[in-house]
């Protein structure tokens, strides 16, 4: 049970600015997901919180207990912290069998052995391997060996649970099972979790909150469904959401109370609550980008007085759930998402309608959010 | 934002940075053994430097004016520039050079070929093939110089070798001098291209040939033209490891040259430094270093940027044989035949000759004896002053030197040698990891004996005031030589143990609480077992082969077989030299067995 305060941290390796100015704050019992593409820093700022890295400047408390405090060069033993890691790579100590890497920390610490038996059994009897207790790490399947990492980091007790990619090893079926098993453990320990992972699906599924890091920043802290809705710029808009966000170009200008917008499908006209605090012209147009969600799209075959005339360009249906490429009148591309199986002719005209409200809007030279959806 | 904020100064900050500093073992470690490395490698070496410019007291007569301890060009003069420096160093280095020269020139292509057979083609029975081919390196290069004087040796030096016995003529220039030296050598350093070329061939992918064949090439166009050029880089710095091995190397020069005064720069160096002056010794021995930096440093210019494609086509990699075809008789002919000739015959007549009377005398039951190995003084038939080696009290002597100084010295120089690859892997890309790496290294540069040169003149009186003794003449010098000369390789060989086991392993446990203690007991020491096993013995066989390393420091009391086998050879003793030598290849052989159960690759044995 931890509330882990993140302020100014900076980290550098040799002149290489990894982590800038990192600010986060970590709720008590929040599955924290750190989610951005590879080489962003995500790794590095687990291993600061972790102790196992010493940032440059900042302070980061836990419980109100400073942990770090850059500035007094003070920064305590990551076995001070009460916090546990699993390893991308698990790092499980191949000479140890599954029984010895999990009693390991708990012998150290002078546990009676009667205790460290009951967490060992315990530990694995909640990641389901009691059976493979007596293996050792090469004896196991990757699957496996997680189980065994994560049976080793919550074997201590850990106040926090640090995961750096623990699923990106695994087969993509393996992989929704243990998202489920992570979800269930996180519930029955009620331990904060910071959970690192480059996969949005996962951060979506998982977490009570998602920091989205860029080149080594935060750029956006939010709930999934929040950063799903309402992604702060055009790049986390392109990053979060698959199939990919459309994006087209348009202009907007500001009409006392009102925004106007116009692009290729249509003009919207929208309310000042709906929007950001996102600084923009008071008159006179300026380039905007619409962005609308594929499952936003709804496609009718007859015409309508809302619906936009548009052509069909491709049509895959994949099962569950049809992707369809459509061809505006002024000829941009984007794509709409139908459940179930849908079944369109090429070149074949359809009405597509889209709830404005629905719609998130770009400022195009700052690319920052300034209409939100609802 | 800058990297270094400048920030007030802060006392509470001062005194975190200091305790972080302290209180991580790990720093504690590191700074004393960069102060160890700087102590027995630069001191030393900045020492030697010092002597070769400062007045000793044998040479106050010859310098008009000084004291001793004033700074002086003497003997720089002395090699370079006096009327003495042709005999003393243009001479000797002209000679090495050329010795150098032409080993390479035989080994080399000698080695490669033969990795290319044993790996690339068809050629039968090759399991068996590739362990002999290296066994020729296991034999000290010391010893074949004895087997070669068993075969060659003629009237000049008393007794009659082997074919000299048979009424062969022998000449001088055959049985001693240059051409008998770079035959030896040759037959030992072969084993460095050898085992370079055939781990290259090995990584390259045999499709990359195969690609050829399909393109139409013949098989020698593809050899010339895709598979040489790819093992290229491994030969070119096989011949740098040759190059400088063997114009550094004591034994072979000394055993086959002194008797007819053939002089190397390692053997003249020798005289000056055991008799006088003994600075002019040093200085020979910086052109050494010197000369081995140039060939090293060059190599990594000229080399290094493109050996990184020597293993293009990676592991995994299907290997295909070359189908020698008709050329495989005459191709299994020359290897048997060379095999012979290299190991067996001269082995053969070695052996033999411990039990003859008269050497060169052939091997009637008349000339036969086992004086050699259990005879009592009384029944010498010739002017023997020594009793067969087993009843000889000076060789169990040295029997037990070897086995202390190889049993000691080889612990202690794996131990040294997974500390400091401990040291250098988790200090990479950090000052301390390249400077751990770079004083590690200085000691590949220089020959056995100019490295021990270094050592006698650092300890052959108190230093620090007297805190630490004179060790000249000590044990203890002679394991202290032993350990800090293998420095370069246990380094090698505990940097790349150390590799394999993950930054990840340590750092899990330091979360779970253990500290700088524990991780090593727990985690890091049981990872390394192994490596440290095959480390220590393939160490133990270099150091139980030694004999250019620590000749110049034995006597009596300190000497070990290889020493005591060079003595009496150069007393003229052959029969007992032989049987010694024969004594230290089963020894040897031993090691090397037990240590292939181990595991250990004698790929990497310098
Ligand atoms: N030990 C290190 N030394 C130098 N640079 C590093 C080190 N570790 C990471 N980096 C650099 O820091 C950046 C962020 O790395 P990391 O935190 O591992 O990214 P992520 O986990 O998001 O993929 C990368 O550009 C990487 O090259
Ligand atoms: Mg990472």
């Amino acid at each position: 049970m931890s509330k882990i305060v993140l302020s100014h941290i900076d980290k550098f390796y040799g002149d290489n600015h990894v982590l800038r100015d990192i600010n986060l704050t970590i709720e008590d019992g929040d599955f924290m997901t750190l989610l951005g593409p590879s080489g962003c820093g995500k790794t590095t700022t687990l291993r600061v919180v972790s102790g196992l890295e010493r940032p440059q400047n900042g302070v980061m408390t836990i419980d109100g207990e400073e942990m770090i405090n850059a500035d007094l060069a003070y920064f305590a033993e990551p076995s001070k912290r009460g916090l546990n890691l699993v390893f991308q790579s698990y790092a499980l100590w191949p000479h140890m069998t599954v029984r010895n890497n999990i009693a390991f920390g708990l012998k150290i610490q002078k546990l009676p052995r009667a205790e460290v038996e009951k967490r060992v059994a315990d530990s694995l009897r909640m990641m389901r391997i009691e059976e493979y207790i007596d293996r050792y790490p090469n004896e196991l399947s990757g699957g496996q060996q997680q189980r065994v990492a994560i049976a080793r980091a919550v074997a201590s007790n850990p106040k926090l649970l640090l995961l750096d990619e623990p699923l990106s090893n695994l087969d993509a079926r393996l992989r929704v099972d243990m998202r489920s098993e992570l979800q269930r453990i996180h519930r029955e320990l009620g331990t904060t979790v910071i959970y690192v992972t480059h996969d949005q699906v996962e951060a979506l599924t998982m977490s009570t909150k998602i920091a989205l890091f860029k080149a080594g920043e935060i750029s956006q802290v939010a709930t999934p469904m929040d950063l799903y809705m309402n992604p702060i710029d055009l790049e986390a808009a392109d990053f979060i959401g698959n199939p990919r966000i459309n994006f087209l170009e348009g202009a907007g200008h500001m009409d006392g109370a009102k925004l106007h917008v116009s692009c290729e499908l249509a003009e919207y006209e929208f309310d000042r609550s709906d929007m950001t605090e996102q600084e923009i012209p008071e008159s006179g147009d300026f380039p905007v980008v619409v962005a609308i969600r594929p499952e936003q799209i709804h496609l009718t075959t007859e015409k309508s007085t809302d619906g936009i005339p548009v052509k069909v360009y491709a049509n895959q249906p994949a099962g569950s759930e049809t992707l369809v490429s459509l061809q505006g009148a002024g000829g941009t591309d984007f794509l709409a998402k139908e459940i179930g199986l849908a079944q369109y002719d090429i070149d074949q005209t359809v009405y597509a309608h889209i709830a404005p409200e629905k719609i998130n809007i770009y400022d195009a030279k700052s690319t920052r959010l300034i209409k939100r959806t609802r | 934002m800058k990297r270094k904020q400048h920030r007030p100064f802060n006392p509470i900050r001062l005194k975190n940075q200091i305790l972080n500093v302290v209180k991580n073992p790990f720093n504690m470690i590191v700074a004393i053994s960069l102060v160890v490395l700087f102590c027995l490698i630069v001191i030393p070496l900045l020492q030697m430097i010092a002597t070769t410019f400062t007045v000793a007291k044998s040479e106050l007569r010859r310098i008009r004016g000084a004291e001793v301890g004033d700074f002086t060009l003497y003997y720089w003069k002395y090699i370079l520039t006096s009327g003495m420096a042709g005999a003393t160093l243009w001479g000797p280095l002209k000679n090495s050079l050329v010795v150098g020269f032409f080993t390479v020139l035989v080994s080399v292509p000698l080695g490669s070929v033969l990795g290319w057979l044993i790996v690339r083609t068809d050629i039968p029975g090759k399991k068996l093939l590739g362990m002999l081919v290296v066994i020729p390196y296991m034999v000290p290069s010391w010893c074949k110089a004895l087997s070669w004087l068993a075969v060659f040796r003629n009237a000049t030096s008393g007794s009659l070798g082997f074919l000299a016995g048979l009424g062969i003529p022998i000449p001088d220039w055959l049985a001693y001098g240059p051409v008998a030296i770079v035959l030896c050598m040759s037959l030992h350093y072969y084993a460095f291209s050898y085992i370079n070329v055939s781990s290259a061939l090995r990584s390259i992918n045999s499709e990359l040939e195969e690609m050829g064949e399909i393109c139409g090439a013949n098989k020698l166009q593809i050899l010339k033209s895709i598979t040489i050029p790819l093992v290229l880089p491994s030969v070119l710095s096989s011949i740098i490891m040759t190059l400088s091995k063997s114009i550094g190397t004591y034994g072979v020069a000394a055993n086959l040259g002194n008797r007819i005064g053939y002089f190397t720069l390692a053997t003249k160096m020798k005289t000056f430094i055991n008799g006088s002056p003994q600075a002019v010794g040093y200085a020979m021995s910086l052109v050494l270093i010197a000369l081995a930096a140039l060939i090293i440093f060059s190599n990594q210019k000229v080399v290094g940027v493109r050996k990184s494609y020597a293993t293009i086509g990676g592991k995994g990699g299907r290997s295909t044989e070359m189908k020698l075809g008709k050329a495989k008789t005459p191709l299994m002919i020359f290897l048997v035949v060379f095999l012979f000739f290299a190991m067996v015959a001269p082995m053969f007549v070695l052996v033999m000759e411990t039990f003859q009377i008269t050497t060169g005398n052939g091997y009637g039951l008349n000339n036969l004896t086992l004086y050699n190995w259990i005879g009592t003084v009384d029944e010498a038939q010739r002017y023997i002053n020594y009793p067969g080696i087993f009843r000889n009290p000076e060789f169990t002597r040295a029997i037990y030197n070897t086995v202390r100084l190889t049993f000691i010295g080889s612990i202690l120089t794996a131990l040294c040698g997974q500390f400091l690859g401990y040291i250098s892997t988790r200090g990479r890309g950090k000052w301390y990891g390249s400077a751990t790496e770079q004083l590690v290294f200085i000691p590949y540069l220089m020959s056995g004996v100019a490295f021990s040169a270094m050592y006698v003149a650092m300890f052959n009186r108190p230093r620090l005031g007297g805190l630490i003794p004179s060790l000249y003449g000590t044990f203890g010098l002679i394991v202290l030589t032993s350990v800090v000369k293998h420095f370069p390789f246990a380094s090698r060989s505990g940097t790349s143990n150390m590799m394999q086991i993950s930054t990840e392993l340590e750092e899990a446990a330091d979360i779970n609480g253990a500290n700088f203690w524990q991780r090593m007991a727990k985690i890091v020491l049981p990872l390394a077992k192994n490596g440290f096993i095959s480390g220590f013995m393939l160490t133990f066989i270099s150091i139980a082969k030694e004999l250019d390393l620590i000749i110049i420091m034995m006597d009596k009391r300190t000497q070990t077989m290889s020493y005591l086998a060079f003595t009496y050879s150069q007393e003229g003793y052959n029969q007992m030299a032989d049987a010694i030598s024969v004594c230290v290849l089963l020894f040897i052989l031993v090691c090397y067995i037990i240590a292939n159960k181990f595991g250990a690759d004698i790929g990497k044995a310098w």
